[in-house]
C-alpha cells in the first residue's frame, strides 16, 4: 500500500475562508453533532474550535467504537483472554479500556496471550501459525471494519480454519442517530455524518433517518476542508430553515456505498438488538453472526451470554457526553479521577474518545 | 498513579514514564545531578567537567530500514552526551543476547555498532556480553554508556529556556518511530521511510562555534517532539507557541500517521536536535545546522512567551490554537 497525504483537502487558505463564512453567516445559536471519533480529533487538533463563532457548539456523539462498547463486553473480552489456551487478537485502542476490575492491558501485563494487530486477517494468520491454539479477534467497530472482519471469517471457512472466531461487538450508526434523537434531554439542530462508515453504506443509508427527523445532515471527509465545509453547509441549511440531507464527502461517498462490502457484511452478519454504552439498548443495531457461521462465533463456541444491559462505572458521564447531553468538563471525574493515564470511563481511553480528547487539546 | 504492575506504558517515554521516575525512582536516588533529570549528567572531576550517561536499546524489529540496534545503540548514548554539550569520547557496551541468536546477525550489528562509533568519533572501550536461555529476552537487547568532556562551561538544560528564546529543530519528524513501526508484523506499508538514526555530535560542534548563548539541547526521542517541549516548559516555568505549518513531517510519516490515528508529534526520533537559543543569534544556529547534511531541513518552529507557562500550544496550519500535550502512554492504532 503506498500513502499519500491528502494535502489539497487542507489547503490552509480555503479553511481560513471558510472559518469566515461560517463567522458571517451564523445568527442562531446551534448545537451540531460530529458522530466519528475520527472527526472529534481532527477538530481539536486542526483548531477548528477556536475559529468557530460563539453561536455554534460542536457536540461529540457515539461515534467512537470503544467508547460504545458496553462495559459487559469488555468484562466478557477479559475473561476469554483467561481461558487456557486462548488467544486474544485486538486492536491496539482496545487494550487499556478498563472494565469492571482490569483491562486487556493489565491482563497482558499477567500473562495472558493478548496480541495487537492492525486487522483481522492478522488474527486469521496467528490461527494459522498456532493451530493448537483458540485464536479469538475481538471485532469491535462499525460498518467500516465490519465488511473486513466478515471477510475473514469467510476466508477462515474456505480454509476450514477451525481455531479462528469472532467475538462480534459490531454496531450501525444510522439506528444509533434514531435512538439518540429519541433520548431525552439530546439537543442538536445538525449532524455531520461519519466519513469511513459512509464510504461503506452510501448516502442512501440515511434518507430514512433524515425524513423521520427532518434535521440537515452532511457526511464529511477528515480534513479540516472537509470539516468547515460540512459545518458552513449545516449552518447555512439551519439558518435558512431548509434542511438537507447531503454528501460533502463526494471524492470519496456514493449514493449506493460499497454494495460489495455491505453484501460481504450482510452474508456473515445479522442485525441484532445491541447495547450501546450511554445509549443502552437500541433495537437491530448490533451485528451478530448468523447461525451459517456458527462455527466462527465467539460467543456460542465459548458460552457467553449476549450482552443485556449498559452498566457504567460510579461517577462515570461517558453515556451523557456521548449522547452531547454533557461535556466533558461537566464531569466530576473529568481530569480530577480520570485521565488518559487513569481513565475511568471508555471515552477517556481511545485517542478518539471525547474525553481524551478534550483532555489532551482543550485548555 | 501508581500500579502494582509495571505496564509497557512505563516504557513509551510519555508521561508514565515521567510518573514512574517521579514515583519510585527518584526517592531513592535522589540527588543534585540527577534530579536536573537531563539526558545525561554533568558531573566535575578534578577541575574537568564531563558528561555521563547511558542508555538501554530495545527495539522491534532489530533491523529496520535506516540501521537497526547497533548503530541505534551508539548514537542514542553519543547524543545524550552531546545533549550536555560534551564531545562525546569513550563508551561501554553491554550486550544481552538471547540463546539461539544468529551469529551472523551479531555481526551485522556490530559491524554497525563500529561504523556508527566512527562516524561520530568516539572508542568502544569496555564491554560486556551476557547470553540467557532461550525466551528469557527477546534476540537482543544492548546497553551502552559514554563519557564525554565539556570543553567550556554552559548554562544549559531542560530547566534553561527563556521568554523570546527561538526553537529551531534540526529535521523532518517522525521518521524513525514510522519507519519502525511500518516494518513490524502485520503492518502492509510498502513504504521508503527510513529510520534517521545518526549521531549529532557534528552539528552540535557546528552551532557552538557559532554562538554560547544556548539554553537547551533535546534529542526528542521516546514520546517524541511533544513530550519534549512539554517537559522543556514544565521545568523553565515557559509557556511555547509553535507553528504547525513550521514544523517539518515528511508528506508519507504524514500520511501513516493519518492512517492510524497517530499524532508525527509524538513519533520517536533518534537524529533530530531540537534547540533553545536566545532569539538574537537563532538565524545564525539555523545556518550552521543547515550546513549539516544532517540539518538541512532544519527550521525555526516556534519560541517561548510568558503565557501560559507550562503549557505548549500550537498555531495550526488553519489559524486556529490547540494544547499539545505530553504523551500519556504509547499511541495505538485507531479501530477505523
Amino acid at each position: 500500500m503506498s500513502v499519500k497525504y491528502a494535502e489539497e483537502y487542507r489547503d490552509p487558505e480555503i479553511s481560513r475562508k471558510l472559518a469566515e463564512q461560517i463567522r458571517r453567516i451564523s445568527r442562531r445559536n446551534v448545537r451540531l453533532m460530529e458522530v466519528c471519533g475520527t472527526h472529534t480529533v481532527s477538530i481539536f487538533r486542526s483548531g477548528i474550535r477556536s475559529l468557530l463563532p460563539d453561536t455554534v457548539s460542536l457536540l461529540s456523539g457515539p461515534g467512537c467504537p470503544v467508547c460504545v462498547t458496553a462495559q459487559q463486553e469488555i468484562d466478557a473480552f477479559i475473561s476469554l483472554s483467561r481461558i487456557e489456551n486462548v488467544i486474544v487478537a485486538t486492536f491496539g485502542d482496545l487494550l487499556r479500556v478498563p472494565g469492571t476490575a482490569s483491562s486487556l492491558e493489565r491482563e497482558r501485563a499477567e500473562g495472558r496471550d493478548i496480541r495487537m494487530v492492525y486487522s483481522a486477517f492478522d488474527a486469521l494468520d496467528i490461527a494459522k501459525k498456532h493451530p493448537d491454539r483458540e485464536v479469538v479477534f475481538l471485532g469491535v467497530g462499525f460498518e467500516t471494519t465490519a465488511p473486513t472482519i466478515a471477510a475473514s471469517v469467510l476466508s477462515a471457512r474456505d480454509m476450514n480454519l477451525e481455531n479462528y472466531s469472532v467475538f462480534s461487538a459490531h454496531k450501525q450508526v444510522p439506528p444509533a442517530l434514531f435512538a439518540l434523537m429519541e433520548t431525552a434531554g439530546v439537543q442538536v439542530q445538525g449532524f455531520i455524518l461519519p466519513g469511513h462508515v459512509s464510504v461503506i453504506i452510501g448516502t442512501k443509508a440515511y434518507i430514512s433517518f433524515f425524513e423521520k427527523h427532518r434535521i440537515p445532515c452532511v457526511i464529511a471527509g477528515f480534513e479540516s476542508g472537509d470539516i468547515l465545509r460540512a459545518l458552513f453547509m449545516l449552518i447555512s441549511r439551519i439558518e435558512s430553515d431548509k434542511p438537507q440531507l447531503e454528501n460533502g464527502y463526494p471524492r470519496a461517498v456514493t449514493f449506493d456505498g460499497n454494495e460489495k462490502a455491505i453484501k460481504i457484511m450482510y452474508e456473515v452478519f445479522e442485525p441484532a438488538d445491541a447495547v450501546w454504552r450511554g445509549l443502552g439498548i437500541i433495537a437491530e443495531s448490533g451485528l451478530e453472526i448468523r447461525e451459517a457461521f456458527a462455527r466462527f462465533d465467539s460467543k456460542r463456541k465459548f458460552g457467553i451470554r449476549a450482552c443485556e444491559s449498559d452498566v457504567q462505572p460510579e461517577g462515570c458521564a461517558c453515556g451523557q457526553i456521548l449522547t452531547g447531553i454533557k461535556t466533558p468538563p461537566e464531569c466530576s471525574l473529568y481530569k480530577k479521577i480520570c485521565t488518559p493515564m487513569n481513565p475511568v470511563g471508555p471515552c477517556m481511553v481511545s485517542t478518539e474518545g471525547t474525553c481524551a480528547a478534550y483532555y489532551r487539546y482543550y485548555e | 498513579m501508581k500500579t502494582d504492575k509495571i505496564l509497557l506504558d512505563h516504557g513509551s517515554g510519555g508521561r508514565m514514564s515521567h510518573q514512574l521516575l517521579i514515583d519510585t525512582i527518584l526517592p531513592l536516588f535522589d540527588n543534585p545531578i540527577l534530579s536536573r533529570l537531563n539526558d545525561g549528567a554533568t558531573v566535575d572531576i578534578q577541575g574537568k567537567r564531563l558528561a555521563f550517561s547511558t542508555d538501554t536499546f530495545t527495539v522491534d524489529p532489530i533491523f529496520f530500514p535506516g540501521g537497526n540496534i547497533g548503530d541505534l545503540a551508539v548514537n542514542g548514548t553519543v547524543n545524550d552526551l552531546a545533549m550536555c554539550a560534551a564531545t562525546p569520547l569513550y563508551l561501554s557496551v553491554g550486550l544481552l543476547i538471547e540463546e539461539g541468536f544468529p551469529t551472523e546477525d551479531l555481526e551485522k550489528i556490530l559491524k554497525s555498532m563500529k561504523a556508527a562509533a566512527d562516524k561520530a568519533g568516539v572508542q568502544i572501550v569496555t564491554g560486556d556480553t551476557k547470553v540467557v536461555p532461550k525466551g528469557a529476552a527477546d534476540k537482543i537487547f544492548i546497553n551502552t554508556s559514554g563519557i564525554g568532556l565539556i570543553p567550556f562551561p554552559l548554562d544549559i538544560g531542560s530547566d534553561k529556556a527563556q521568554v523570546g528564546d527561538k526553537i529551531i529543530v534540526s529535521g523532518t519528524i517522525g521518521d524513525h518511530g514510522i519507519a519502525v513501526l511500518t516494518q513490524r508484523e502485520g503492518m502492509d506499508f510498502d513504504s521508503s521511510v527510513k529510520s534517521d538514526t545518526v549521531a549529532l555530535n557534528h552539528i552540535v560542534k557546528k552551532i557552538l562555534l557559532r554562538t554560547r548563548d544556548i539554553r537547551v539541547f533535546r534529542d526528542p526521542t521516546r514520546g517524541g517532539l511533544g513530550t519534549a517541549l512539554n517537559e522543556i516548559a514544565e521545568k523553565s516555568g515557559i509557556g511555547i507557541r509553535i507553528y504547525e505549518d513550521k514544523i517539518p513531517v515528511k508528506g508519507e510519516v504524514a500520511g501513516i500517521c493519518e492512517l492510524l490515528g497517530f499524532d508525527p508529534l509524538y513519533i520517536a526520533n533518534e537524529g533530530k536536535l531540537l534547540v533553545f537559543v536566545k532569539a538574537s543569534c537563532a538565524e545564525m544556529v539555523l545556518e550552521g545546522i543547515k550546513t549539516d547534511v544532517f540539518g538541512k531541513d532544519a527550521c525555526i518552529i516556534g519560541e517561548v512567551v510568558s503565557d501560559h507557562p507550562g503549557k505548549v500550544l500550537m498555531e495550526t496550519r488553519i489559524g486556529g490554537t490547540r494544547i499539545v500535550d505530553m504523551l500519556t502512554g504509547e499511541q495505538l492504532p485507531r479501530i477505523c
